[in-house]
């Protein structure tokens, strides 16, 4: 991967139009399940520190193409992938990288809250265990309770760090499982539909924390909710059938879509 | 309910005619739904008393049989420890005492009880009214104590079979002589001996300590008690790391293909093969091939586990699919290597299940006597087994030779050792609830 060189770069990565570093990027990435093709070819450029959110129609391949940049696509029997996705301007489905390595740096939230059966406390210690990432009991603590901040959930729980994750609320046991992500400390937070089984005030909850998170992390959500889209996300982009049909700064795409499919969603017309 | 009845007015008043469902056609379909969940109600019912019944009349047919089995009779001798039988006072060494005639004791004590009977037959029929394993009894005590050695003792011995089975009341008195096994000398030596108080029905330690005998009285369960406990050691240490590791490849890391496919057909298969074939499989290849022992619990062992493997791998399967994929993907999620999230996501949440099937598999095998006929375990073998590779037999094989023998108080000692049997599947299926209790979790 060449790097591209600019007098204002501060970091060593490609920038985009804009002058955004780019954080990863992805070009003519195509998935198949087995004989079926998910996935037409997407190009991409996620610049860094930004959110992007990613909309289309259920069954339009936002979630493959999410789950492609982790690599947890990897779990899925007979899933292909093929083209170029870059972390770093590296190979995400290189030879010379680690899976593990990977999804430390690209951490990830699912849709449905799975926090793990066990204290809060492990739940959001895991990460870093596994990753030797604390020497001492007052590191770990210490990890836990900035990341626990960080995800806001720390006034709530600070007293119950010992029981068990799963007895939370729906919006804490997401806001949790956000919390056990960035304590890994991972360069890219993938999120697929994190809201999708929340109340609108929990909802509320994590799109101020989103809004929040930019400032460290890029963030790349699916999410089905377009207002929520427009809200929390820089850049969208709109997914329809496999293929990329748009992608563009949000404001631009709510306001003023190029591609009529992507003006037929975003009025309500189909989806 | 009123609701519906208002509507329905309501319907009537404002047109002419009646919804489909408030027709008879619909109320004639309703009546035939609740009729057919009335039927399937009743039918469980009847099922599950049936069951209850059969249940019911095993256990009570057993315990009634086998109850007595935990007492036997025992009489009270007054023997002088003769020094000249025996060993010079203030002997200790055990093996000397061992060697001593305790038998003339025995009889000696018998004989002066019972100073009118001198005939030599009617003397002989007197003496079988003891165990021939009174003699050893007797020879045990005096080598705990060698002080007794020129002393008289009072002391407990083992009364023959007959005589245990006449005290039960298992032997018509009234029967004639040549039609009872207790002769009219042996009626009379009970009879004084009752009058005496020297005779009464004692807890049988012997069916809990011994090893197998020819002589009812004297055989125990012991032996096989130890026999199993060896070999489904050896079957547990084989079967669950072998069988949950197995499983954990299979679930979690095998590729989907053509062999994982052939392989899987071929595990569910092996669960219903006949378990004499793995007998038949532990001849060949462990005996034959192998060169290892006969008989021995190691052997057992192996077979059972080969037996018990397919039931081990199919639950753990099962209990591992079980775990909502949504952990493993919250560990992988993370930066957890795949092993990981078996090992602290996956497997102790699936553990429960794992450990449910497992105990099954093992108490399954515990009441296995099949595969264990090839590998010369269905034997008779009085010693207690000390180590893997001694001579041992299992319970279920124990309880199969005694309904084998004739004596009559075999009958009884075949239901207690079913009993004791039934006792221990029951404590291991207690322990099967009691883990799953404790590692249940919810998510």
């Amino acid at each position: 991967m060449q790097v591209q060189t600019n007098f204002a770069a501060k970091s060593p990565l490609p920038l985009d139009a804009e002058g955004t570093p780019i954080k990863m990027q992805a070009r003519g990435v195509k998935v198949f399940y087995g004989p079926k093709q998910a996935l037409k070819g997407i190009d991409i450029d996620i610049g860094e520190n930004k959110v992007l959110a990613l909309i289309g129609p259920s069954g339009c391949g936002k979630s493959t193409f999410l789950r492609c940049l982790n690599r947890m696509n990897d779990t899925i029997e007979h899933c292909r992938v093929e083209g170029l996705l870059t972390l770093d301007g590296e190979d995400v489905y290189g030879h010379n990288i680690d899976t593990v390595q990977l999804r430390a740096r690209v951490g990830m939230v699912f849709q449905k809250p799975n926090p793990f059966p066990k204290s809060i406390y492990d739940n959001i210690s895991y990460g870093p265990k596994i990753h030797g990432m604390a020497s001492h009991k007052d590191e770990m603590d210490e990890i836990v309770e900035k990341s626990l901040q960080r995800a806001g959930l720390w006034n709530e729980v600070k007293d119950r760090l010992r029981e068990p994750g799963t007895g939370l609320s729906g919006g804490q046991q997401q806001r949790l499982c956000i919390a056990r992500a960035i304590a890994v400390s991972p360069e890219v937070i993938l999120m697929d539909e994190p809201c999708s089984a929340l109340d609108p005030i929990a909802t509320a909850h994590i799109e101020e924390l989103i809004d929040e998170l930019r400032e460290n992390y890029t963030i790349v959500i699916v999410t089905h909710n377009m207002q929520q889209a427009a809200r929390v996300s820089q850049k969208t982009a709109f997914f329809h059938l496999g293929e990329m049909v748009e992608c563009d700064d949000t404001e631009e795409i709510f306001t003023n879509p190029r591609d009529e499919r992507t003006q037929g969603y975003i009025t309500g017309r189909y989806g | 309910m009123t609701d519906l009845v208002e509507t329905g007015t309501r319907s009537v008043g404002s047109s002419a005619s009646k919804s489909y469902y408030q027709g008879d056609a619909f109320a004639a379909r309703l009546r035939q739904r609740y009729a057919a969940e009335r039927n399937f109600k009743i039918a469980g019912y009847a099922s599950i008393g049936i069951a209850a019944v059969m249940l019911v009349v095993l256990l009570s047919t057993i315990i009634g049989q086998g109850y007595t089995a935990f007492w036997q009779t025992r009489i009270q001798i007054e023997a002088t420890i003769d020094p000249a039988e025996v060993a010079p006072v203030g002997t200790t060494d055990r093996t000397k005492i061992s060697q001593g005639n305790f038998n003339k004791l025995l009889r000696d004590a018998l004989a002066a009880q019972f100073p009118d009977i001198t005939d030599r037959s009617d003397r002989r029929k007197m003496y079988d009214v003891l165990s021939s394993g009174a003699a050893y009894e007797l020879a045990d005590a005096v080598m705990e104590n060698p002080a007794l050695i020129g002393q008289k003792v009072k002391l407990w011995v083992t009364a023959s079979d007959d005589v245990d089975q006449l005290m039960k009341g298992y032997i018509e008195r009234d029967a004639r002589e040549e039609n009872r096994k207790v002769n009219d000398i042996q009626l009379r030596v009970v009879d004084k001996l009752t009058a005496d108080k020297n005779i009464a029905l004692q807890f049988n330690d012997t069916l809990f300590t011994r090893g197998d005998s020819r002589e009812p009285e004297m055989a125990g369960l012991w032996g096989s008690i130890k026999g199993s406990f060896l070999t489904l050691l050896v079957t547990m240490f084989l079967a669950v790391p072998i069988g949950v590791s197995a499983a954990i490849y299979l679930e979690e890391f095998a590729p989907k293909n053509k062999l994982t496919d052939f392989i899987e057909v071929n595990i569910n298969n092996l669960a219903a093969v006949p378990s004499i074939v793995y007998g038949l499989l532990g001849l060949a290849v462990f005996l034959n091939f192998f060169g290892m022992p006969r008989s021995a619990p190691l052997v057992g062992g192996v077979v059972l586990a080969l037996m018990t493997l397919p039931i081990i791998i199919i639950a753990s399967r099962a209990a591992l699919k079980a775990v909502p994929p949504s952990i493993r993907d919250a560990a992988l999620g993370v930066g957890a290597s795949p092993l990981q999230a078996v090992l602290h996501h996956r497997l102790p949440l699936a553990m429960p299940g794992i450990l449910t099937g497992t105990i099954l598999g093992m108490a399954h095998a515990l009441g296995e006597t099949a595969p264990l006929l090839m590998i010369g375990m269905v034997a008779f073998i009085v010693d207690i087994p000390g180590g893997f590779t001694d001579s041992a037999t299992l319970l279920p094989v124990q309880i199969y030779m005694w309904a084998d023998s004739p004596e009559r108080a075999f009958t009884e000692r075949t239901s207690a050792a079913i009993l004791v049997l039934l006792g221990f599947l029951v404590m291991m299926n207690g322990l099967a609830v009691f883990l799953r209790k404790k590692f249940e979790r919810r998510w």
